[in-house]
């Protein structure tokens, strides 16, 4: 099947960028010579172990076999997988299931790939542990987004709110000495504990029912969670116009403090609560 | 998409929005240079008649799958540093174990 590629002018040929349905799902999903090294941490086996068997009943979509979604059941022995609920998928796909798409990259919680909703609670699959007795495992793509393939979602509206808050430093004046750092107290970086550990997983955000209402308009949480950010920011001298920016019937206030995020993020922060200080500077 | 009765046929939501799209690329095609625009044309007609053909009508999950993608393609397409299509073909290998 012949698919399209963009041609790009000044550009070498290595750096084409893609994007056909045969080329961006093989880009997100981790190729198999990937996934072999990053191996599940295997527990000590012990044959004398009896097998404990799971069962993962995850979503699955392609776009290339295009029939309705689908829940497939996977079973997985726990005494021969990692604790966590990445370390599963990885074996699913390693030993059972290759087709199996979803985004994973670091396997301890600091870029935010493996986003997805487990057992009805969006987290990351690899800071998740794998419930050992009950039901089987639900593992479904984060709620209200496009899916890509599997549990790959299109995250570029998301992103692109991101980049409508103009998260980096913006300043007025030159730094105070020509050259260096802009220098802040202890006290004005405490401000952005809490805030600074955001990872853009878009677990809050995709938890939230406002955004799930309102995707394109409202802002979300973590898109306001990293407003708040720089607004709170002593080096940033665009406070005005950014709390101007975000001073929004939708982008703002859509957010009825449901609290959803807080409870989702799996890095433990609070969104919801960054938010009320962004409300709170737009009144005074 | 769908029989036109010879007329005008009343379109679906859907199938305006597949002939917007179609529409947006015929007009990113102009923007480019005679050559590159022919090649575009072609390519971008052929995709479409071909999925009009393959695509069940009643595959809305599929079809609003392709609309995206059609619409991040156009918008790649309508930067100023891309010049034009091109196509290849992927294949994958059946065997899982490698």
């Amino acid at each position: 099947m012949a698919t399209g590629l963009l041609r790009r002018g000044a550009i070498s040929t290595a750096k084409i960028s893609s994007l056909t349905s045969k080329f961006i799902p093989s880009r997100l999903q981790a190729t198999a010579a990937a996934v072999a090294e990053a191996k599940p941490v295997e527990q000590p086996t012990d044959p004398s172990k009896p097998q404990h068997l799971k069962t993962f009943q995850i979503y699955r979509w392609n776009p290339d076999n295009p029939t309705k979604p689908e829940l497939k059941n996977y079973d997985v022995d726990l005494n021969k997988c990692g604790p966590m609920v990445l370390d599963a998928l990885i074996k699913i796909k390693n030993e059972i299931d290759p087709t199996l798409t979803f985004r994973r990259s670091c396997r301890e919680g600091i870029c935010g790939s493996c986003a997805m909703n487990i057992d009805g609670c969006n987290g990351l699959a690899c800071l998740t542990k794998i419930d050992k007795s009950g039901p089987p495992s639900m593992i479904n793509p984060l709620p209200h987004m496009f899916v890509i393939k599997d549990l790959v979602v299109d995250m570029t509206n998301f992103y692109n709110q991101y980049k409508s808050i103009e998260p980096w430093l913006k300043r007025k004046n030159p730094p105070p000495v020509k050259g260096k750092e802009i220098l802040q107290t202890k006290k004005d970086r405490a401000k952005l504990d809490g805030m600074y550990e955001c990872i853009l997983c878009a677990c809050c955000s995709t938890s939230c029912p406002s955004y799930w209402w309102n995707p394109e308009s409202y802002l979300g949480p973590a898109a306001l969670l990293q407003a708040n950010r720089w607004i709170m920011d002593s080096r940033d001298e665009y406070t005005k116009e950014r709390l101007d920016a975000v001073n929004d019937e939708y982008k703002l206030y859509r957010c009825h403090t449901i609290l959803n995020c807080a409870r989702a993020c799996p890095k433990g922060l609070n969104p919801g609560k960054q938010i009320q200080n962004i409300k709170k500077l737009e009144r005074s | 998409m769908g029989p036109s009765t010879g007329g005008r046929a009343r379109l679906s939501g859907m199938q305006k929005q597949v002939l917007s799209l179609y529409r947006g690329f015929l007009r990113a095609a102009r923007s480019k240079p005679p050559e590159d625009r022919r090649q575009i044309e072609s390519f971008v007609s052929a995709e479409f008649r071909r999925n009009s053909k393959q695509v069940d009508r009643k595959n809305f999950i599929y079809i609003e799958y392709l609309l995206r993608r059609g619409k991040k393609q156009l918008e790649q397409l309508n930067s100023p540093d891309t010049v034009g299509l091109s196509s290849m073909n992927v294949t994958f290998s059946e065997n899982p174990k490698n």
